[in-house]
Parts: structure tokens; C-alpha cells; sequence
């Protein structure tokens, strides 16, 4: 028995293997996946490598526009002090990946784990959750990040908790309806005729089918909530100085359109990149986790 | 219908109550309200008496009922900046943001409605796969970003427009294509997947069969049915564009709510701030009704209850 598994395994590759194989035949996706992990590297180790030629100011260097002429740190030019663009785009990836991952985890988490009690318990608990979910999500985003933010008052912290605060509800609004739906299926009722209590229900039967919704959530929301830290960072109630973010590089290069374009022209493209590899990518794992629609990839690659 | 909107009016009420609520306790659980009224430099005499008179030494339900008083006669107080009522600098700003907007919305419609539906046409083909190039992008460019760009090559480079301002229609112009670039990416997907099923269903079968033109099918027969999720989707972009009206508004200088709010929220303007937000929501409301009214017109199976 165990012998005939053994064979079944090796001749089906891992999941692992299938998907990187179904992704490099789809060449947009697999190109988005690059960008993105040249993206975490930097977020991850940029700051060791270049963080030093980020903040060294270089009289000289004082707004030299793109070019090879200056060496590689300044392909991208320098900005008003002389610094390299090229090792400030780098370290603001880190910012930037840092507060949109913390934020999409964050919200992740506490919607959903609110959604379960919300979705089980239902009662007043429901009543107010969904109630206050609803007044966050009728108003805007960003003026309801504005507000708090201008009450709290800005930090990393702070910035994370308010596009959490503007997340919550959408994660809180698909975890109550799934295990609304969850709740009534059969193995649940046979696990509570079996005496499980509320927790175990909860937690072992119900979330892990709640889990990957989350997930595939979360994927999508990350370049969203990018740009609204990038806009928050822009209007000067986000990340502050000396701290270094894409949003905040645009908005420091605008007195400088006229001169020096390339100050707010390169943190912008990388933004733009970034959030369209996201979206490229969450598309592509949208379609490749759903049984439904694999098929279509499947197909492309055996044509392609 | 009128019970409807009563009850419809009766939810809206609730949360237009707990937002206020919300923003009123924020704003004064989170410290003293005399340090996010008062400039940073005020000296502490300034401080106290301005703490008197504005009654920040009652008890902080106290100032919550004056506060209610106030909001029930449409009063949040002055501006502390214009030494004006709060609501008044709000509704002025507000018909910019309203234009703006709508022209936005109305834009990004008709492109995505277009776009969307030539490409259902022929799905897969080469105009549907540059609508999705670009609609991903769209979707994907930071709106503060495009503007500065736009700034730089239309009105910087080639002159071709205005930096800033409001005067004259060519100043509009780059306003309301940043504003409507977003939502029209999102909405073209929308057109084109709803248009999709549209396209596959009996009635475009029959209406073929009779020798309808493929114009009249796509324009008179499939879009009436495919337009429900698109009111949808728009309705929501249409909240969001409050958020880049903020953006737009800054950059371009734009005597709008945004651009106001922002100002209020830099200058520790709590009144402005307070009926901002009020007048903000009332908006939504009001545009959420006429989405529902507006499925209602499309659509004579829905009935209100």
C-alpha cells in the first residue's frame, strides 16, 4: 500500500513545483512575480546594502539628473541635497511593504476573528460590530484615516492602526457571511451533537474553511492599501521625515517639477509598478486557486 | 416607496449619528481639546481662557450635549481660522467638489461603458486585451502620481494648460481626467464581464435571430440589463472619489471640501473638520438613495419594501 503512494508521489511534482511551472508559462504574471520579490530583497536588505548612500549627502551631486555619467548610485539622479534617488527608492521600499503588510495582516486578522464571533454568536455583539463596520465603510477612506490621524497624531504605528482601522470591515464583512453559512452545514451540527464546545467549533471546525477567503482577501487588498499610505504619506499625515517613503518622495520632489522632474518622476514609477505587479499577481492566484477556472491556465500552457 | 425611504432614511440617520459621535469622542477622549483647537504656540494663559469660555472645563458629557444642541440647529460652531460659521465655509466649498466629481463619474462612464462593452464584443480579441492592459493600469497608478506627471508635461513642458486654479474650462480639464482615471479602469471590467452574460442570454439570441444590428443589441438591448452591477460598483467609486477630490483638490489648488478639510485638518480647525464630515455624509446618503432608485428604473422586477 504504502509502496504504490510512494510512486503516485514522485511521478505528480508537488504543488509547489506545479504552480511555479503554471506561472512561468503565463509570462505577465511571472514577470509581476519577479518585480515583487526584487521588491521584498530590497525592502528586506536594501537598507544594509545602500542605507548609508540613502541619507549621505553630496553637495556636488545637488540635483544631477539621471545618467550613467555620475556612476550607477546615480542612474536615477540626485535629489536637492545631493542624495542618491536610486538608494532612497530602495530604502523607501522597505516603509512602504513594511506599514502595507503589517496593515493587510492587521486588518486580516482582527476582522476576521471578529467576523467569527460576529457570524457564531450573533446577538447584541453582532448588532454593534456590523453596525459600526457599516458607519466606517459609508465614509471615505482617506478622510477617516485624515481624522484619526489628525487626532492621534502621525508615527509608523499610528498610520498602520488608522488603514486598519478603514480595512476591518471589509475582512469582518466576508468572514460573518461565511460562517453564517458555515455554521449551518452538516459536519458542524454532527461536531456539536458530538459535544464540542463553542470554542473547539469555532476554532477547529469553522475557521480553517474561513482561512484561505481571508487569504485570497488579503491578497487583493495589498496594493490598495498601498496607495492610500502612499496618499497619506503624499498629503504629509503619513510617514515623516527622516523616514523615507515612496508617497512622501513624490510629494517632496513637486516644488521641484520644473527643475528636477526626475524627484518625483522615479518613486512614482515605483509605486506604479509595484501595485500593478500586485494586481497582476492577485489576479493570476485568484484564477490558479480556483478549481473552476484553472483550467483556463492549464490550457494556455499546454498551447503555449 | 415612502416607507422605504423612511426606513432607509431611519438607517442612514443611525450611522450619520454614530459618526459624529465617533469623531466628537475622538476628538476629545484622546487629550485636551484646547491643544487641537489652539495653535501650538498659544501661551497657557490663552490656553485656559480659551478652555473657559469654550466650556472645555465641563464634563465631557456636558460638552457632548451643548456640542448636540448645536449640530441639531445645523450650528458646529466657528471656524477658529476664518472666525466664520464652520458650516457656511463648508457648503461653499462644497458645488466644486460636487462639479468635480460628477464630471469625473460622468467621464469615466461613458468611456468605461464604451470600452466595456466593445470589448465583450469580441471577447479575447485584440481591442479587448489593450482595454485590460490599460484598465490595469489605470487601476494602478497612485492618482497623486498622474497628476504631477500631468502637470509636468501639459502645463510645464508643453504649456498646453494651467498649473492651478479655477477659472477657465482648460484648468478642469487635468482635475477631471486624474479623478476619473480610476474608477473607469475599475468600471470597464465591470461592463465587460456583466456585458458578457448579457451578451450570451436568450433575449440577444432572439433579438440576432430578427436581424437587430449589432449596435442596437449591444446599446439597446444587453446594456439596460448588464448596467445593474455597473450601478453598483460606480456608486461605491463614487464614495471613493471624495478621497481623490482630496488629492486632486490639493494639487490643483481647488477651493473644494477636500482641500478645505485637509487645511482644517493641518490648522486644528475641529469645527470645520466636524461639519465637513457632516455635510460628507448627508452626500452619501443622498447619493445612496438615488442608486437604489436608480435599479428601480432599470430594473421593474425590483420593488422597494
Amino acid at each position: 500500500m504504502s509502496v504504490v503512494s510512494d510512486v503516485a508521489i514522485a511521478r505528480e511534482p508537488g504543488a509547489f513545483v506545479t504552480s511555479i511551472r503554471l506561472l512561468w508559462h503565463d509570462k505577465f504574471a511571472f514577470t509581476a512575480a519577479v518585480f515583487l520579490l526584487l521588491v521584498v530583497l530590497a525592502a528586506i536588505f536594501g537598507p544594509y546594502v545602500v542605507g548609508g548612500d540613502a541619507t549621505a549627502m553630496n553637495l556636488r551631486m545637488r540635483n544631477v539628473p539621471p545618467g550613467v555619467t555620475h556612476g550607477w548610485l546615480y542612474v536615477l539622479g540626485g535629489d536637492t541635497l545631493g542624495r542618491s534617488l536610486l538608494a532612497r527608492v530602495i530604502v523607501g521600499a522597505r516603509t512602504t511593504m513594511l506599514i502595507s503588510a503589517s496593515t493587510v495582516v492587521c486588518s486580516m486578522l482582527i476582522g476576521g476573528f471578529l467576523g467569527l464571533i460576529a457570524g457564531y454568536r450573533g446577538g447584541w455583539f453582532a448588532l454593534v460590530v456590523m453596525r459600526v463596520a457599516d458607519i466606517i465603510m459609508s465614509f471615505p477612506s482617506l478622510l477617516m484615516a485624515l481624522i484619526v490621524l489628525y487626532v492621534l497624531g502621525t508615527s509608523v504605528a499610528n498610520v498602520v492602526l488608522v488603514l486598519a482601522i478603514t480595512r476591518i470591515p471589509l475582512y469582518l464583512r466576508t468572514s460573518r457571511a461565511e460562517v453564517l453559512e458555515i455554521r449551518e452545514r452538516m459536519f458542524v451540527t454532527a461536531a456539536r451533537v458530538l459535544g464540542a464546545r463553542p470554542r473547539r467549533l469555532v476554532w477547529r471546525h469553522i475557521a480553517p474553511l474561513v482561512a484561505p477567503t481571508m487569504i485570497t482577501l488579503a491578497t487583493l487588498d495589498f496594493s490598495f492599501v498601498m496607495l492610500a499610505e502612499s496618499s497619506l504619506s503624499f498629503l504629509g499625515l503619513g510617514i515623516q521625515p527622516p523616514d523615507i517613503s515612496w508617497g512622501l518622495m513624490v510629494s517632496d520632489g513637486r516644488g521641484y517639477l520644473a527643475t528636477a522632474w526626475w524627484l518625483s518622476f522615479w518613486p512614482g514609477v515605483a509605486i506604479t509598478l509595484t501595485t500593478m505587479s500586485l494586481n497582476l499577481l492577485s489576479n493570476w492566484v485568484r484564477v490558479a486557486t480556483d478549481p473552476v477556472q484553472r483550467w483556463r491556465l492549464e490550457v494556455a500552457r499546454k498551447n503555449g | 416607496m415612502l416607507r422605504y425611504l423612511g426606513k432607509r432614511s431611519l438607517h442612514s440617520l443611525v450611522s450619520l449619528v454614530g459618526l459624529v459621535v465617533l469623531v466628537f469622542f475622538l476628538a476629545r477622549l484622546t487629550g485636551d481639546p484646547t491643544n487641537l483647537y489652539l495653535p501650538i504656540d498659544a501661551s497657557p494663559a490663552e490656553k485656559a481662557n480659551f478652555a473657559q469660555v469654550h466650556g472645555f472645563n465641563d464634563p465631557v458629557l456636558l460638552q457632548f450635549w451643548h456640542f448636540v444642541q448645536g449640530a441639531l440647529r445645523l450650528d458646529f460652531g466657528a471656524s477658529l481660522r476664518y472666525q466664520r460659521p464652520a458650516l457656511g465655509l463648508v457648503l461653499e466649498a462644497f458645488p466644486t467638489t460636487l462639479e468635480l466629481a460628477f464630471f469625473a463619474m460622468l467621464i469615466a462612464l461613458v468611456i468605461a461603458i464604451v470600452t466595456g462593452s466593445l470589448a465583450a464584443w469580441r471577447l479575447n480579441g485584440f481591442f479587448d486585451r489593450i482595454a485590460s492592459i490599460i484598465s490595469l493600469i489605470s487601476a494602478s497608478i497612485p492618482n497623486f502620481w498622474i497628476a504631477i506627471v500631468g502637470v509636468l508635461v501639459l502645463a510645464v513642458n508643453l504649456r498646453l494648460i494651467p498649473t492651478s486654479g479655477t477659472g477657465s474650462v482648460q484648468q478642469w480639464i487635468l482635475p477631471v481626467a486624474v479623478l476619473a482615471i480610476r474608477p473607469a479602469g475599475l468600471i470597464v471590467q465591470i461592463v465587460r464581464g456583466s456585458m458578457t452574460s448579457a451578451l450570451s442570454s436568450a433575449y440577444v439570441k432572439t433579438a440576432r435571430a430578427k436581424g437587430v444590428s449589432s449596435q442596437a443589441i449591444i446599446f439597446v438591448h444587453a446594456l439596460r440589463n448588464a448596467m445593474l452591477p455597473v450601478i453598483t460598483v460606480a456608486g461605491d467609486q463614487a464614495t471613493g472619489m471624495v478621497n481623490g477630490a482630496v488629492i486632486v483638490e490639493t494639487i490643483f489648488g481647488f477651493p473644494g471640501i477636500g482641500n478645505l478639510m485637509l487645511d482644517a485638518i493641518t490648522n486644528r480647525d475641529f469645527a470645520v473638520v466636524q461639519a465637513a464630515v457632516m455635510v460628507t455624509a448627508i452626500a452619501i446618503f443622498i447619493l445612496n438613495i438615488v442608486i437604489d432608485l436608480c435599479y428601480a428604473a432599470l430594473d421593474p422586477r425590483i420593488r422597494f419594501t
